[in-house]
This record gives C-alpha cells, sequence and structure tokens, in this order.
C-alpha cells in the first residue's frame, strides 16, 4: 500500500487509488466538477488541480495515480493559483444569474465559486449564449449555463447505457444536446439533473416552484418497483415539490429511476380522492368517515350473514405498506374469509414455501459472472437492476436471456432464447437438457427432457452457466405472471441448483416481498387474485374489499376483471385517486399515499425500510392503516388496537421475518417430488412437447403504469415510455395480415377486444404479439400471456 | 519553387533524395536506389528488435513531429512481449501553420515511409499500422494508398512478408479538418472514430493506445528516416548532424522569403545558411522576426535568430524550440498585432474545448488581440494576456494549451512597443 | 439513402479496422456520404451511424467536430481558402479580396447559382505553396495569383 502525504497527513491509501481517492480518505476536500466517483475519470474541468512534489506542473488529482512517498499539496500558493484560474475561466462565460436559477443554493459552481472566485470579473468580451434543447418532459435546460463537465454525457455512455446526450461542436462551440430532432427517454434519464454541477440540466416539473432552501427534506422509500430506492422527498408549505436520490449504495446506489423522481406529481393531481364516496342510489355523495366506515361495516357484516365469509374477497396492492398490508390480511381472515391476495398480475395463484425474493443481496448483482433472466422486461420492471446487470456485464459477466421479446437491454447479451410464452417450459427444459448433456447433475434424471430438442441458444446459454463463479438464475414478471408460473419455478430451480446459481425473483413491487410475508396470500381454501377476477366467476363471491388496487389495469385478465368487478354486490375501494373504481365500486376511501403516512416496505433483498410521512394527508384521506383499524374496530374483530404505525409492524413482522425468505418451489410440487413428479402432473407435458398454436399475447406492465402514482404523474405521461399501446409483431404476421405499418387492427381475446396501430418488431418470437397490459387503452383485453387474435380493422 | 530547391541541396538528404530522380515516388526509383533492402536483410537475418532499438538509439533519432523525444528510447517503452494486438501508428497529421514537410515525403517518397513503418511494426511487435493522414491533402491520401497496393503486390505487407512468416498490414486513416488531432492520444481518439479530443496521460499510449492496446505512434519523417538508419547505421545518421541531434532534418520555409520551400540540411547547419538557401528575405526588405519551429513556436526577433544554428538545442537556448522543423520567416512589412491576431484565432478554432483553460482561455486571448488590431484596445489589455496565458499554460491536458500561449507571450513580450502603439493610436506602427 | 457504390467504398474502409471496431469508419463514411450528397443531412447522419452500429449522436458529434464536413448544403464547388499565417504574409489576403469580389459573396456564403461557396480554411499543411484553397475538399490549388483564381472559377462548372 502506497504510503503519501496530503497535505501534510501521512495516509496508506489502496495501490492503484488516485490523489483525489486519498484526499477523500484523508478528510480533505478538494474541489472539482467532472469527477463523480461513479463515472469514468475525464480530467477536463481542471478544478482539482493541485500541487504534486516534483511534478512541473499541477496535477488533477481525480486522474493522477498515487505513488509511494508522494507528497500532495492542495492548498498550497500553487495549487490554489491554479484551482482559482480554472474557476475564473469557467466563470468567464457563465451568466452568473443565480438568482433566477433554479439551480441556486444547491449549485457546485455557486458553492465552490464561493471559495475560488473573484469577487469580479475581468471579462470584457462578449458572452457565450448557447441556444436552448428540448430534452422532453421531465428535464430543463438552460444550456448557456453548461460548463462542459461531460458528466450528463458519461452517465448515458456508462451508466445509462445508451449515449442519448452528446456534445457535438469543436472549442467553446461545444454544446451538450441530444441528436437532432431528438430527446432523453431513458428510464433513468433525471440523473443527469444530480449529475449536473450547475443549473444547465434541472427538474422540469419542479422548474420556478421553489427555491431550494425554502424546501424541508425527508427521508423515504420508493414505492414503485421492488428495489425499494431510498428517497429524499422535498416539501414546502405541506405539499411535495420534489423528490431526489438519497445516496444508499447498498440498494440505489447514488441514482433513482425517473419513476421514483417524478411520481409524486400525482401526490398534488386533482384526481386525488378528497373526502369518503358512497353512491347511493346511482349517485356518489361525499360521506363523513364516520358514516363511510359504518356503511362498510354493515353492508360486509350482511354479506358475511347472508353467503358466509367465503363471498368476500380482498385485492391489495402490493405497493402498499407492510402496516396497511397487515391490518388489510387481518381484517379479511377476522371476517372469516381466505380470499386474500396482492398478486393481481399473476395468473396462477402458486403456492410457496415461503416469501420469494431475490435470494441475495441487490449489490451482489454487480459481482454476478453469469445470468439468465427468465420473462424479465427488466428496464421496465426495475431500471435500476437493469444498471446493476449493466455494470455487471461491463466487468465481464455473460447474461443470458429468455424471453419473448429480443429487447434491447443496452448492454452485451451472450445468448438468448426468445420464444413465446408459451414455449418458455420447453426452453427451460433445453436449457436443462443441455446442462445434462454436457455432464451437469440436473436435479433428479428430470425424464421428461430427455426427448428435448436443444437449441444452439440454449446450448450457449448451458455452457455460459455451467462456467464462471458467481451465478443467478433469475425470474421476471412475466415469469412470475405466467399461466405455468409453478412449472418455469420448478424447472429454473433445477438449472440454478444444477450450476450452482442462487435462483431469485425480481420482485415487481416495492413491497411484494411484503405483502407475502404478511399472509396477504390466499390461505386453506381461499382464492388466488386470477381466481377472484375469473369471468365467468367460478366463485360465489359478492363483495370485493380493494386496498390500493385498481384490478381494472393491475388484473392478470383485466378485462375480466372489471366485468367480475361490476356484476360484484358490493365493493370497497380504499384509494388515494378518484379512480375506475368510481364505475364498479359502492364506497370510496380516501387513503393517504406514501408521502403522507408513516410505514414500511420490505424490499427484493428483503431488507425492511420504514419511512414517516412527509407532509399531511392531503383533505380528509387517512393513512390506511388508521382506516382498516377502525373498520376492524367497527367490525368488532379484536387486535385492531394500535396507536402507530409502529406498534403495526412490530406485530406484521418479527425481528426474524427474514428466516421466511424462501426460494424453493411449493411444498406441494416438492412432496410430489420434485422434478420427477412435476412432470407426471397435468399442464407439464403438453407444454414441454413445445409451443401451442397460434398467436399469443406478450402483455407487459408499461414503465409508467406500474401503480396508482405513476399512472397520474402528467410528466411521466408525457414521456414516449409513456405513449398509447401499439400492437407489436413481426414482418410475417404484418404480410400475412395485409395491414401496414401504423394502420389500426383488431386485437381480440375471447369476448374482449380493443383497436390499436399496429408496428413492426423483428425481435419478436415468431407468433408473438405485443400489447401492453395495465393501460386504459387495453384494458378492455383479456389475459396478459393468453391466445390472442388479430385482424384488419 | 521546392522542386528546384532541392537541386542545389547538399547530399545527406536522408528523406527526399528522390526529387533527384524523374519519378521520385514511384516504387522502382526506390528499390533501384537501395529500398526495402533494410527491410530484407532485418527479415532474412531476423535481427533482433534490441539490435534495432539499439541502431536507433546509436543514431540520436528525435522525434521529428516537434516534440523531439528521442526515438530508440520511445520504441523502448513498448511493451513487446505483451500477448495479443499492438498497433504502430504513423502520425501524417500535418496541419501545424508553418509545416509541410510530411506532405512531401508521401508525395515523393511514400515507400521509405512504408518500408521504415514495416521495420517499426517488427521491431514493436505490432501487427497492423495506420498512416493518419491530414484531412487538407486527400490527394496524398489516395497517392499513399496506392503506394501500399504496391507494397503489398510486391511482397513487402500482408501474410508472410517476403516469406518470414511474419504479417503485417498497413492502411491509411484519412483526418477530416481538426489540428488538434496531430497530438497523439486524440489521433488515437480520431482513429477509433469520435471526437479528437487528447486523453489524460497516463496512461500513455505505449501502455494504453489504440481500442486500449499499447501503440507506439511517431511522426512522418521519424519514420522514413528509419530505413536509412538500418541501411548505413545509426553512427552515420548521427554524423549527419551534430551530438544528441542526429541526422539531416527537413526545414519547412515559409513566408517572407524568396524561395519557400522543404530543405533537408544536417541539424546544426546556420539559420544564415538556411535563410540563403531559402533565396533570402524577401526582394527589397529586411527580416524582422523568424517563429523556427511552427506556429506553435515562440517567435524570435532577427537578431537572436540570425546568432542560431538549426538544431533543437541551440534554438531552445534561444527562448524558442525547433518544433517540426517549419520555419516562418517575417519581413519589416509584417504588423505583430495582425499576425498574432491571425494565430490566436487559430488556436481559439482548433481547441476542442475539452478542458476548461483552452476552452475559454483561447477564445479570450483571440477576442483581446482582435480589440487590439481593430483599434480597440485598452492599455491594460497586454498584461491581461500575459496572465491569461499563465492560466492556461501548464495546466491542460494536452499541449495545444501552451501552445496557444507562446505566440501571444513571446509577441508581446518581443514586440510590445508595437502592440502599445496599436493601442495608443489605434492603428498600426508599421507604416506609420 | 447510399448508393452501392458508395456502400462498397465505406465497406472497404471497414475492412481496415478490427470487427468490433465498426466505429473506426465513421470518419470515412461520412465523407464517402458527403460527396455522394454534398452534405450530411439529419437523416444521412443517422444511417451512417446505424450503419455502423453506433449512437446517433456520436456520429453526429464527428460531423461537427471536424470542420470539413458540411452540415448544411453548399454550392458545388466549395472553394476553401487558407487565411492562416504562412499563407497571409504570401499573400492570402489579397486572393481573399480577389475570390469575394469576382463571386459577389463573403466567405461562408454560396452564389445565388449555387455554383460557388466561399470557405475559410486552417493550416492545409502546404504552407511553403501558399497561397492555397482546397477545391470540393480533395483537390489543392497552390501558388495562387489573381489570374489563376480566375482560370480555376471558370474551369470549375
Amino acid at each position: 500500500m502506497p504510503l503519501i502525504e496530503i497535505d501534510g497527513k501521512r495516509i496508506d491509501v489502496a495501490a492503484g487509488s488516485t490523489v483525489m481517492d486519498a484526499a477523500y480518505l484523508a478528510g480533505i476536500t478538494i474541489p472539482h466538477f467532472c469527477y463523480h466517483k461513479k463515472l469514468s475519470i475525464a480530467a477536463s474541468c481542471r478544478m482539482c488541480l493541485v500541487e504534486v512534489e516534483k511534478a512541473p506542473k499541477p496535477l488533477p488529482a481525480c486522474a493522477t495515480p498515487v505513488t509511494d512517498g508522494m507528497k500532495v499539496q492542495t492548498r498550497s500558493v500553487k495549487a490554489i493559483a491554479a484551482q482559482k484560474g480554472v474557476m475564473e475561466f469557467l466563470l468567464i462565460n457563465h451568466p452568473l444569474d443565480c438568482p433566477i436559477c433554479d439551480q441556486g443554493g444547491e449549485c457546485q459552481l455557486q458553492d465552490i465559486a464561493v471559495g475560488y472566485g473573484g469577487s469580479a470579473s475581468n471579462y470584457h468580451e462578449p458572452k457565450r449564449v448557447v441556444k436552448e434543447k428540448d430534452l422532453g418532459p421531465l428535464i430543463a435546460t438552460d444550456m448557456t449555463r453548461c460548463i462542459h463537465c461531460s458528466r450528463c454525457v458519461r452517465f448515458g455512455q456508462e451508466i445509462a447505457g445508451l449515449m442519448e446526450l452528446g456534445m457535438p461542436g469543436r472549442g467553446e462551440h461545444t454544446e451538450v444536446m441530444p441528436f437532432l430532432e431528438t430527446q432523453v427517454s431513458h428510464e433513468l434519464s433525471g440523473n443527469v439533473i444530480e449529475l449536473c454541477p450547475v443549473g444547465a440540466l434541472t427538474s422540469k416539473p419542479f422548474r420556478y416552484s421553489a427555491r431550494s432552501w425554502e424546501l424541508s427534506r425527508r427521508k423515504s422509500v420508493s414505492p414503485h418497483d421492488g428495489l425499494g430506492a431510498n428517497l429524499q422527498v422535498q416539501v414546502k408549505d405541506n405539499r411535495v415539490l420534489r423528490v431526489v436520490p438519497r445516496e444508499n449504495e447498498a440498494i440505489n446506489e447514488c441514482w433513482i429511476a425517473d419513476r421514483d423522481r417524478y411520481s409524486y406529481e400525482a401526490l398534488n393531481s386533482a384526481e386525488r380522492l378528497a373526502k369518503p364516496l358512497l353512491k347511493q342510489d346511482g349517485q356518489w355523495r361525499e360521506v363523513s368517515w364516520q358514516d363511510a366506515l359504518e356503511h362498510v361495516a354493515d353492508r360486509l357484516g350482511q354479506v358475511r350473514a347472508a353467503k358466509g365469509p367465503a363471498a368476500i374477497a380482498g385485492l391489495a396492492s402490493p405497493h402498499q405498506t407492510v402496516e396497511e398490508l397487515y391490518l388489510f390480511a387481518k381484517l379479511l381472515r377476522g371476517l372469516g374469509t381466505e380470499n386474500i391476495d396482492h398478486r393481481l398480475a399473476q395468473a396462477e395463484a402458486t403456492v410457496a414455501a415461503g416469501a420469494r425474493w431475490l435470494g441475495m443481496s441487490i449489490a451482489d448483482l454487480n459481482a454476478l459472472d453469469r445470468v439468465l433472466l427468465v420473462g424479465a422486461s427488466v428496464r421496465q420492471e426495475q431500471p435500476l437492476i437493469a444498471q446493476r446487470l449493466r455494470q455487471a456485464v461491463k466487468h465481464g459477466a455473460q447474461l443470458n436471456v429468455l424471453h419473448a421479446a429480443g429487447d434491447d437491454l443496452l448492454c452485451k447479451v451472450n445468448a438468448r432464447l426468445i420464444a413465446k410464452p408459451s414455449a418458455w417450459v420447453y426452453a427451460l427444459a433445453q436449457i436443462a437438457k443441455a446442462m445434462q448433456d454436457a455432464g451437469a447433475d440436473v436435479e433428479a434424471a428430470l425424464a421428461a427432457i430427455s426427448g428435448v430438442a436443444v437449441s444452439d441458444n440454449a446450448r450457449a446459454i448451458a455452457a455460459s452457466l455451467m462456467s464462471g463463479e458467481k451465478k443467478a438464475v433469475l425470474l421476471g414478471a412475466l415469469a412470475q405472471n405466467h399461466p405455468v408460473a409453478a412449472q418455469l419455478h420448478a424447472l429454473a430451480e433445477a438449472i440454478a441448483t444444477a450450476s450452482g446459481a442462487t435462483l431469485g425473483f425480481l420482485s415487481p413491487a416495492a413491497n411484494s416481498v411484503g405483502a407475502q410475508l404478511v399472509g396477504v396470500l390466499p390461505g386453506p381454501n381461499g382464492l388466488g387474485a386470477h381466481a377472484m377476477l375469473a369471468e365467468p366467476r367460478v366463485s360465489a363471491l359478492s363483495a370485493y374489499l380493494l386496498l390500493g388496487a385498481e384490478p381494472e389495469l393491475d388484473a392478470y385478465d383485466a378485462g375480466a376483471a372489471a366485468a367480475a368487478l361490476r356484476g360484484a354486490e358490493f365493493v370497497v375501494a380504499l384509494s388515494a385517486f378518484k379512480s375506475a373504481a368510481l364505475d364498479y365500486a359502492d364506497v370510496l376511501l380516501p387513503i393517504a399515499p406514501f408521502t403522507e403516512t408513516a410505514g414500511s416496505f420490505v424490499n427484493m433483498e428483503g431488507h425492511l425500510q420504514s419511512f414517516h410521512g412527509a407532509v399531511k394527508p392531503r383533505g380528509e384521506a387517512r393513512p390506511a392503516w388508521k382506516v382498516l383499524r377502525v373498520l376492524g374496530n367497527l367490525l368488532s374483530l379484536s387486535g385492531f388496537d394500535y396507536d402507530t404505525a409502529e406498534a403495526v409492524r412490530v406485530d406484521a413482522l418479527q425481528d426474524d421475518f427474514a428466516r421466511a425468505l424462501d426460494n424453493a418451489p411449493a411444498e406441494s410440487l416438492r412432496s410430489a417430488g420434485i422434478p420427477a413428479g412435476i412432470l407426471e402432473t397435468a399442464g407439464w407435458k403438453p407444454a414441454l412437447q413445445g409451443p401451442a398454436e397460434g398467436l399469443e399475447r406478450l402483455g407487459e406492465t408499461p414503465l409508467y403504469q406500474l401503480d396508482p402514482l405513476a399512472r397520474r404523474s402528467p410528466a411521466l405521461q408525457a414521456t414516449p415510455d409513456a405513449a398509447a399501446p401499439l400492437v407489436w409483431i413481426g414482418s410475417e404476421l404484418l404480410t400475412r395480415l395485409g395491414v401496414a405499418e401504423g394502420a389500426l387492427v383488431r386485437v381480440r381475446q375471447g369476448a374482449h377486444e380493443a383497436l390499436l396501430p399496429v408496428r413492426r418488431d423483428d425481435r419478436l418470437a415468431v407468433d408473438v404479439v405485443r400489447v401492453a397490459a395495465a393501460h386504459p387503452l387495453t384494458a378492455a383485453l383479456g389475459a396478459r400471456l393468453g391466445s390472442v387474435s388479430v385482424e384488419k380493422a | 519553387m521546392s522542386l528546384l530547391a532541392f537541386a542545389n541541396q547538399p547530399d545527406t538528404q536522408v528523406c527526399l533524395w528522390t526529387l533527384k530522380h524523374p519519378e521520385p515516388s514511384s516504387l522502382a526509383t526506390y528499390t533501384a536506389n537501395g529500398g526495402y533492402e533494410a527491410l530484407k536483410k532485418i527479415l532474412a537475418e531476423k535481427t533482433p528488435a534490441e539490435a534495432i532499438i539499439a541502431e536507433v538509439k546509436t543514431s540520436a533519432l528525435r522525434g521529428r513531429g516537434g516534440a523531439g523525444f528521442p526515438t530508440g528510447l520511445k520504441w523502448s517503452f513498448m511493451p513487446r512481449a505483451f500477448p495479443g494486438d499492438k498497433y504502430l501508428i504513423c502520425n501524417s497529421d500535418e496541419g501545424e501553420p508553418g509545416t509541410f514537410k510530411d506532405r512531401d515525403i508521401l508525395r515523393f517518397n511514400p515507400h521509405q515511409l512504408i518500408e521504415g513503418m514495416i521495420i517499426a511494426g517488427y521491431t514493436l511487435g505490432a501487427a497492423v499500422g495506420y498512416n493518419y493522414i491530414h484531412g487538407e491533402i486527400y490527394e496524398q491520401y489516395q497517392s499513399w494508398e496506392r503506394a501500399l497496393e504496391e507494397a503489398r503486390a510486391a511482397g513487402f505487407l500482408g501474410k508472410n512478408i517476403l516469406g518470414s512468416g511474419w504479417d503485417f498490414d498497413l492502411h491509411a486513416h484519412h483526418g477530416y479538418g481538426a489540428y488538434i488531432c496531430g497530438e497523439e492520444t486524440a489521433l488515437l481518439e480520431s482513429i477509433e472514430g469520435k471526437k479528437g479530443q487528447p486523453r489524460f496521460k497516463p496512461p500513455f499510449p505505449a501502455s494504453y493506445g489504440l481500442y486500449g492496446k499499447p501503440t507506439t505512434i511517431n511522426n512522418t519523417e521519424t519514420l522514413a528516416s528509419i530505413p536509412w538508419i538500418m541501411r548505413h547505421g545509426g553512427q552515420a545518421f548521427l554524423e549527419l548532424g551534430k551530438p544528441n541531434n542526429g541526422g539531416s532534418k527537413i526545414f519547412s520555409i515559409s513566408g517572407h522569403v524568396n524561395k519557400p520551400g522543404n530543405y533537408e540540411i544536417p541539424l546544426g547547419t546556420p539559420f544564415a545558411d538556411l535563410l540563403e538557401m531559402a533565396g533570402g528575405v524577401r526582394t527589397g526588405h529586411t527580416l524582422k522576426a523568424v517563429i523556427p519551429g511552427g506556429s506553435s513556436a515562440p517567435v524570435l526577433p532577427a537578431e537572436v535568430m540570425m546568432a542560431c544554428t538549426m538544431d533543437f538545442d541551440s534554438i531552445a537556448r534561444a527562448g524558442s524550440m525547433l518544433g517540426s522543423g517549419a520555419v516562418i520567416v517575417m519581413d519589416d512589412s509584417v504588423c505583430m498585432v495582425k499576425a498574432l491576431e491571425r494565430l490566436s484565432y487559430f488556436y481559439f478554432e482548433e481547441s476542442c474545448g475539452q478542458c476548461t483553460p483552452c476552452r475559454e482561455g483561447t477564445g479570450w486571448m483571440y477576442r483581446i488581440v482582435h480589440r487590439i488590431e481593430h483599434g480597440q484596445g485598452r492599455p491594460e489589455d497586454l498584461d491581461e494576456l500575459l496572465r491569461i496565458g499563465d492560466n492556461i499554460a501548464g495546466r491542460t491536458i494536452c499541449a495545444l494549451g501552451e501552445a496557444a500561449v507562446g505566440p501571444v507571450a513571446s509577441f508581446v513580450k518581443h514586440f510590445r512597443n508595437e502592440f502599445e502603439y496599436h493601442i495608443a493610436h489605434k492603428k498600426c506602427l508599421v507604416g506609420a | 439513402m447510399l448508393s452501392a457504390e458508395s456502400l462498397a467504398q465505406i465497406d472497404h474502409e471497414l475492412t481496415k479496422y478490427p470487427a468490433d471496431q465498426k466505429q473506426s469508419a465513421v470518419m470515412s463514411a461520412l465523407r464517402i456520404a458527403q460527396v455522394e450528397l454534398g452534405w450530411l443531412s439529419r437523416d444521412t447522419i443517422e444511417f451512417v451511424a446505424n450503419y455502423l452500429a453506433m449512437p446517433a449522436i456520436a456520429a453526429y458529434e464527428v460531423a461537427t467536430f471536424y470542420n470539413m464536413y458540411e452540415l448544411a448544403p453548399v454550392g458545388r464547388n466549395k472553394v476553401t481558402l487558407c487565411t492562416n499565417l504562412p499563407c497571409q504574409l504570401q499573400g492570402a489576403d489579397k486572393i481573399a479580396e480577389h475570390l469575394q469580389a469576382k463571386l459577389g459573396i463573403g466567405f461562408g456564403e454560396t452564389t445565388a447559382d449555387g455554383r460557388y461557396t466561399l470557405s475559410v480554411g486552417e493550416c492545409m499543411g502546404a504552407c511553403g505553396h501558399g497561397p492555397l484553397c482546397l477545391h470540393n475538399n480533395h483537390q489543392m490549388h497552390t501558388h495562387l495569383t489573381p489570374a489563376a483564381v480566375d482560370k480555376l472559377l471558370d474551369e470549375m462548372k
């Protein structure tokens, strides 16, 4: 370890460190702009010039490797002169319009200029003016303020994996911009706002709404995907005005996805439900909480008395807190029903041995050598997981993919199996067979795979998984939502076990793991979400209690779900918004979204993160745990006497809750003799024999339709990712239908249909029709991965 | 004009000797006069790389691109045993105002450069070499590609060269208008298909060069000198010049001389002799100032220059640089403010914009000089120019910062009275 | 977008570089495209970027960094005059005046008939032969005099 002296402090630093690293260790701050710990070294701003003994010129601390015995002075006359000289150059063409700049008060240039800038400018020449760029609905620009640090450009190249911004031009005419007539659209684009050390790139929705020093800063946790990104919620006058990342190296590092950043706009939306609503004689009326809750208790009691508790069903969104979900399940079980679920998007109510989770820590993803992603549209599902996998690939990991679409993951993919969803079991069987052929001990013979014909791609994936040290087989939302999810799970486990890989689930929602841990799952004889919402209804359900869920969008079969709810006798929706429940519900109870309540989420790595409310609940909205508490009391159920969310959480999760995390296939499958036994069970063999005939839908949840908040953020909804759904099909199908790109086609799933424009995508598997789910324009359609027909409109 | 000039030059030419022959650029001319013999000998005898490097070191050949770094030493930095791809690059991106020697090597003796590059590739363990050719000389890009075809057809390039079992190939990469690509790491970025922005060093190209692989970059004239050295020996080359300044060197003379052109003469030749070879100062005028090593080199007043000999050490002692050997001669009709304005504009225009002092400082300096030239100077401008220069020099990623400051500082230093006159009288001292 | 001949030229350039370094051919590809189409439109740059499997913005960076690429239409004959110091000393200023007077346009401008564009160039590396100019980037004319310029302009169709 080199021993160096920096400003008189002697420290040991790791070989390969830079002077900047050493200064950080020594607690010495060196001013800088282009340097960023997560980005490559540009050494171009020159602000971090320091004096190094024996070096004839000042050297940039960020790019200068330490050597044993090196003596560095960061504050010597020579160093300060160099730093001040650079600062003068940075300021000559900078507008110095801090009073009208959104960055004012949180600007690195402003801060460092206080220490290194002059009080007056010697520059008497005309100042540079740079034409504004339109980066889209999320990022505002004042490009004249740009100091050319190139952080935003490097972010695109190195973190996002997509070079959307560049620096065309030369010399002082160099300008940061996207390619002509394009905007930025990457799911992580907003991070350039924090990276920008000046006010060139700022938040467009936040623009001119507050000065940074007027904002209170509250810690929170993202309620969207399963990552649990740490947030700082910034508040003024009891309104959330901005959300920025809170650094947590183990989870979100210093980034957040645009979904985490901009969904807060929904909190202040006019669609917020302000008062309890009761439908009487077909008319919605605002009522008091007391009246509303008494009405709910009475009606639930009536249904239970008349039809038995099994006529009541409860569906909760996995974006609700642990506390809310715990009381929700407790309430329903108190009423005597086991029809409880949070997995609205899943076709199969699989019985789990434990709570499904990532199987490892999130940070471990970066260190993987081999990955197999099964049915994961990971850029939409968890943008920052995609980012971590990208870093792993950059360090040499081989990423393998089984999916119905050969999407660009913005990193190198080692091998892909692109097959329609019904062929995925067969595809995994091919991988298992290839591993077996190569000598792997694929668990318990898997007799049925002996006849499987192995494709080259399957063999490549098998070979990849059989090499390397740290490996994972990760099941994404599509694999979890799949009609034969249990079979995919069992085969994935066999592959993982044989290759020494960790089996993991990419939890789709902020609290998918928490919901499992607190029992928002059907109990014995209870119905799973898909069965509760099936059409024609297989059950005699009369009453639904919805917590944050929007089944008309969230459900695996949205069309059926809407019909089921419309046909129900009594529906109560606990919602933050005036949602489509206005069409089918009888009572709407305004609940507080995550910024207005205390609560907790358990993220995909099984990490419990609690947070406090950042603002007071809006209007008469109340935290759902309080609503459920009162409802429990009104129903005379025991165990609903809580004073704080924390008290609920103590009951909801024991300290050792992590012991319940378990990715083993369901016990019922286990006991049947996995995997040999499962091969005999119904439904397995047909799938193994290859794909079914006909077209199949690939219905994913769009990036900005994941949850009620994302759906209602005007900024997110203005992005290309939120554009109206299209029907994507391959050239061959396009030709067969005889339609031109852009023409309207009729998409049918049973009795459900939608008219949508068609577009070509030749990266899709044969016979796959990609139509987004969870979107109002496709809500009339049926199963997300069901059979589908397309015809000329 | 240059063709005429060569006829009278001493018989010590290393690179431009083919001009004495009717078809200077042809393969036949080259081979009839010993061309490719050095390569044949090396391949036949399997001369060890160390021996070649030792010979180059003996020759005291110093880089002809401007920095004057000893070539043998540079070659010894190349990790020859490093497994995998290694590259040799020839820098023919000649765009420093006043410099035009490499274009004539490409025009008149392309095969000597090719032979030099093949020997260098052999010595450095490279399998591929690129010659980066200045954007504005497309005709030489094409002609050099034709010469490569001739060399390939003759078995000097490609697989199993001359039956030696060794493979090596060369390609031309054409620039398209960026002075900065003459900086070796900017050149590498440019070959990689990017903006030509210099890299911070370390790491140096010898360890992290083209595509991140070990790479050696030499100037055209440097590489073209190699076959001569290998044929006649390093000692003979050294003796052409003077100690520590081996060889002949092409001096490109432009500006106010009667016979501008390239003159390949031994290092150490008195400037006065070179001036005489070039026909002397424009008839009817007297010598005022000389930029002795390309536009980046500090200008020297006539009397200082007349006392110099043309070698690295003498010019350095006089306070300037031999650089690329580009001698810009200015007579008594020249307004030094106007001359500096044009040079300052050049550096402002050609700054890549990557690092702050150069991006912001070159424009600032140019605008001040422009104001002075146009009668809007202020008395404090001259000290301000020097102060800005001090804040650029030594604080940039590459040498363009210093290159931009060199003219400003030296023009103001040696001709301050002219600048002051311009500021005070809003017009030129020359002719006033 | 580009002719088979241009694509063949680009493919030839690609053979010079390692298979995984197609971007190395972007400068040549843009030059070849410009020779065929006269200038580099947004669509042309995007086409070249796609052809070389590189981001469009990265190709645009290259097109804007090197000053011989044209990002707007120019006349059929672009005359780029070097005005740098050595050429200036050798009379480039007079040639500049002559060119502008003769064509009735300034530098950076195109004649109304689309026949000529005048452009200021930086050092072309042939200073001893100045004043000098480039015709359509690729052909150099040295030792310019007003009479030589007149003849040259006449020959440009």
